[in-house]
């Protein structure tokens, strides 16, 4: 069961936004959501690097709620990839990665039309994102 | 210790072979060609060699940052732990992958490396003409490197020290870690 995926810079942008089964609200309450998660993962994330054991980076891979489940996964050039799904999902970030690698390489890193660090607005991108999360899905029933 | 950095490079080599058979290839004679035709272009249109260089250098650096993307996730690299493995990973599997090219890396500390060049694609069948002496032909790649190493958060200065169209035996690149950058959030509410 998926919730919600995004996909943020670096610097914070949203370039990527999809969801599924969330209750509808305004836009600027939407916009206002999207900020607090990325600070949320940012803040998380500083927090479980600073908490590891000396000599060990870490990073951070998933949390879960009592509801849902978050997949976090980042790449080294600070793309980020955050997936909430159910609970009975295992662990997606190979998942995530091989979005990255299959899809966003090949339909936008390739593509001389697609701006980094502009929301994505390529088809070709949007409709193997979709297969991709159909097929992830139909596979976890 | 000097066992493990072998085994290293040794394993990033492997690496670099592997992830060279999963891309696409075009033929390098027609490679050499196509940037040939390009750098005569941007001679012709700026009409000045230093120019040229500048244009070269920016038009690597585009490159560059699109270009660390396909490189992570085709090889499935993580964070590197020091500037000399990042070195390593430049040169066994970067150049290899795009260039498929073996490249050695010489004089690798935590704040700079000197990449050399024994074969260059990009150089094949190119003479400098006389006027031409200064033009640094694959002033590219150090756009490249540095586009990509920003993005995965190195400012980097990068400049060829030597060219075998100069006259040199090799293509010497310097790599100069200028700083390394920290990732910020910038709250715009407040």
């Amino acid at each position: 069961m998926l919730h919600s995926f995004h996909i943020f810079n670096r610097k914070g942008d949203l370039l990527f936004y999809k969801e599924w089964a969330r209750a509808p609200r305004s836009a600027k309450a939407m916009a206002d959501d999207h900020k607090l998660m990325f600070g949320f993962l940012f803040s998380l994330k500083q927090l479980v690097n600073k908490m590891a054991p000396r000599g060990s980076g870490g990073g951070l891979h998933a949390c879960s709620t009592s509801t849902y489940k978050l997949h976090y996964f980042e790449t080294a050039s600070g793309l980020r990839f955050v997936l909430c799904t159910g609970l009975a999902a295992g662990d997606l970030r190979e998942t995530l990665r091989r979005l990255y690698a299959d899809i966003y390489v090949e339909t936008l890193t390739k593509n001389p039309l697609h701006r980094l660090d502009e929301p994505i607005t390529c088809k070709s991108f949007e409709q193997a994102v979709d297969a991709f999360f159909a097929s992830l899905q139909q596979g976890q029933g | 210790m000097a066992s493990e950095a072998e085994r290293k490079k040794v394993a990033l080599r492997r690496l670099g072979d592997a992830t060279f058979s999963k891309v696409d290839k075009v033929s390098a004679e027609l490679f050499s060609l196509t940037y040939g035709a390009v750098v005569t272009q941007l001679l012709k249109d700026y009409e000045d060699v230093a120019a040229a260089n500048v244009q070269l250098e920016k038009m690597g650096y585009n490159m560059g940052v699109r270009m660390v993307d396909e490189l992570l996730a085709k090889a499935s690299l993580a964070q590197c732990a020091s500037f000399s493995e990042t070195a390593e990973v430049v040169a066994k599997v970067g150049f290899k992958m795009f260039l498929g090219v073996n490249v050695e890396v010489a004089a690798a500390t935590s704040s700079e490396f000197r990449l050399l060049l024994s074969e260059n694609p990009l150089a094949e069948f190119v003479e400098l003409p006389e006027e031409c002496s200064k033009l640094e032909y694959s002033g590219l790649l150090c756009g490249v490197l540095r586009g990509a190493l920003e993005m995965v958060q190195m400012r980097v200065e990068c400049s060829l020290l030597r060219d075998t169209l100069w006259g040199d035996e090799v293509t010497e690149i310097r790599v100069l870690l200028k700083e390394r950058l920290v990732e910020e959030f910038v709250d715009d509410d407040e």
